[in-house]
């Protein structure tokens, strides 16, 4: 898999959004670059379901041996799933950041705020 | 004397000469030129002191006025209500006194002191035994910061913003918890144990907090207050005397999610108040939101056993403003004598210290039931809450006179009674005793209390 691969969209917080085939519902998560620079994620802490998430606002924390960090969601709307594998694997944040390692599924207020978001190229250059 | 004269007395040891190249370095011609802002009259007002004295006069002076001073132990004491005199064992002060301890401040390369991290993860393991808890901290400041932190704690915990404690609770530990939460996103709120049963606890209440003992001294129903606040995805928060601990069930197996105590009355003296220590607790599942430091037991590169600062990056050095809490500092001496109190007395001789206080104090109840214008306040409540009968080791009594009157003329008998509660309950007083007080102190107050009655009604 290619390091950003160009399906997903992505946050300068480091977080990416992949729209799911019912065209209202996305996945979340954290890119390579985050999880490379974070090192070992050791926790997870994921929103409860059915709570609500704001775009480029705080919705859970991960953990690594270096450091605490924020999780910003890159879309508005409800949490329809945590992925409760990261519970006792929060590794899989480090080897799968786009597969098993999803964090969060949304279903979206409004799916133009995805303008606000990168493309793939886009974000490599922000990380050059 | 003169700032600049010549160096004579052994408090000040720089020279004149050291403080001349001093000012000569700064481009000052006198010290006076550094505190010109400071109006002359002020500078070295005039003190009006005694001629000196010698060392010998001196320590005679402060021993007489020291003599004044009305002891418990010299004295026979039975003030408790958060503070309470047990035994402590000569083990602790000896140890406690070696230099590689007692000069020792929170490490900043922690690893480096490899004993006393050892000696923060023997208190640890000691606490969660006493406690029945899966992890415990490295200690917090005192009881009311440990309990004011597990009402934050149960708030990340549950994402609410409800906190309700028991009305029956000593409210010192409510101010405490006021103060710690007043510029959190939380509401603090006490409820009589009837309003707690009846509809107080709902989906947005974060924990229910309760004392038990509780400030009269008594049990409460710690099992059914937790069942309740689990029944509503809140958790139980209880703040007990540790010592209580060992003749009654533990919060852990009580169904408790986050325990609490005063440590002091696991072998540090009463002393004015302090410095104590908190005891903080709680299930395993909880520990990332468990402030302050937790010490892990660890291997080395060649597999020997060695101790490590653990879950470090959720406090304030690293994580700044987002911290878990802003504690700061270790209680670590103070933790260190706890941990020696435990090892020396072990799970027998705490239970006997317990024993004999509950005892004691029900030999002593039992005593002032029988005098004429006294009673025991067995039913008495606190607001309105239900009143709970078993008690461990101190307990509220009605005075025939104002209890302020009755410590009086204790004293001028040389005892030191109890704490004056009559704002809670008229003409009340807190009795308190511990393995400390011998039953010759008691009968002793007891005597003097059928005088205070004798002489009022006469």
């Amino acid at each position: 898999m290619p390091l950003y691969p160009d399906d997903l969209k992505y946050s300068e917080k480091h977080e990416w959004v992949r729209m799911m085939d019912s065209g209202s519902e996305a996945e979340v998560g954290i890119t390579h670059h985050a999880q490379d620079s974070l090192g070992d994620v050791v926790f997870v802490e994921l929103p409860a379901v059915g709570s609500e998430v704001s775009q480029f606002a705080k919705f859970g924390e991960v953990e690594s041996v270096k450091a605490v960090s924020d999780l910003f969601s890159p879309v508005s709307g409800a949490v329809i799933a945590a992925n409760q594998a990261l519970v006792d694997s929060p590794e899989l944040l480090n080897g799968d950041p786009y597969g098993q390692g999803w964090i969060i599924r949304v279903q979206l207020n409004d799916t133009d705020q995805l303008d606000n978001l990168m493309d793939a190229a886009e974000y490599q250059s922000l990380l050059e | 004397m003169p700032i600049n004269g010549e160096a004579s007395h052994p408090f000040i040891p720089n020279t004149a000469s050291d403080r001349a190249v001093m000012l000569a370095a700064i481009g000052v011609d006198a010290f006076d030129e550094l505190i010109a802002d400071i109006p002359l009259a002020h500078r070295y007002p005039d003190l009006e002191l005694p001629d000196s004295a010698s060392e010998l006069e001196v320590v005679a002076e402060l021993r007489s006025m020291a003599s004044s001073n009305a002891e418990p132990g010299v004295m026979p004491s039975f003030l408790g209500a958060g503070a309470y005199r047990h035994f402590i064992p000569s083990t602790v002060n000896a140890l406690l006194q070696r230099g590689e301890f007692v000069t020792s401040y929170t490490p900043y390369q922690p690893e480096a002191s490899q004993g006393s991290l050892q000696a923060g993860f023997e208190f640890q393991s000691a606490v969660c035994q006493l406690f029945d808890m899966e992890v415990a901290n490295a200690g917090m400041y005192d009881g009311p910061t440990a309990f004011a932190e597990a009402l934050l704690m149960a708030a990340r915990i549950t994402r609410r913003k409800r906190l309700l404690i028991l009305n029956s609770i000593d409210d010192r530990l409510v101010q405490v918890a006021t103060a710690y939460s007043q510029y959190q996103d939380v509401t603090i709120q006490t409820v009589s144990h009837r309003e707690a049963l009846d509809g107080a606890i709902d989906s947005s209440v974060a924990c229910i907090a309760f004392q038990s003992p509780n400030f009269l001294g008594r049990i409460e129903d710690a099992r059914a207050f937790s069942a309740l606040a689990h029944h509503h995805g809140a958790l139980s928060v209880m703040h007990t005397n540790p010592i209580a601990n060992a003749l009654f069930k533990p919060p852990g197996a009580l169904g408790v999610d986050i325990a609490t105590a005063e440590g002091q009355p696991l072998g540090v003296p009463l002393s004015f108040g302090g410095s104590y220590i908190g005891i903080l607790a709680s299930r395993k599942r909880h520990i990332r939101q468990l402030p302050g430091r937790i010490i892990g037991k660890t291997m080395d590169t060649r597999g020997r056993d060695g101790y490590t600062l653990t879950l470090q990056t959720r406090e304030q050095h690293i994580r700044r403003e987002r911290a878990t809490s802003n504690i700061c500092t270790s209680t670590q001496l103070i933790a260190l004598m706890v941990g020696i109190y435990l090892a020396t007395m072990g799970p027998r001789g705490i239970r006997e210290a317990a024993e004999l206080s509950y005892h004691k104090a029900h030999y002593m109840a039992d005593a002032i039931d029988g005098l004429d214008g006294w009673r025991v306040a067995r039913d008495a409540t606190i607001g309105n809450s239900g009143a709970a009968s078993v008690f461990f080791n101190e307990f509220p009594v009605e005075c025939p006179l104002s209890p302020g009157e009755v410590n009086r003329r204790l004293l001028d008998q040389g005892i030191i009674g109890g704490l004056d509660i009559s704002e809670l309950i008229p003409r009340g007083m807190l009795l308190c005793t511990t393995e400390m007080n011998t039953r010759s102190e008691i009968d002793r107050l007891i005597q003097a209390l059928s005088e205070i009655n004798a002489v009022d009604a006469a």
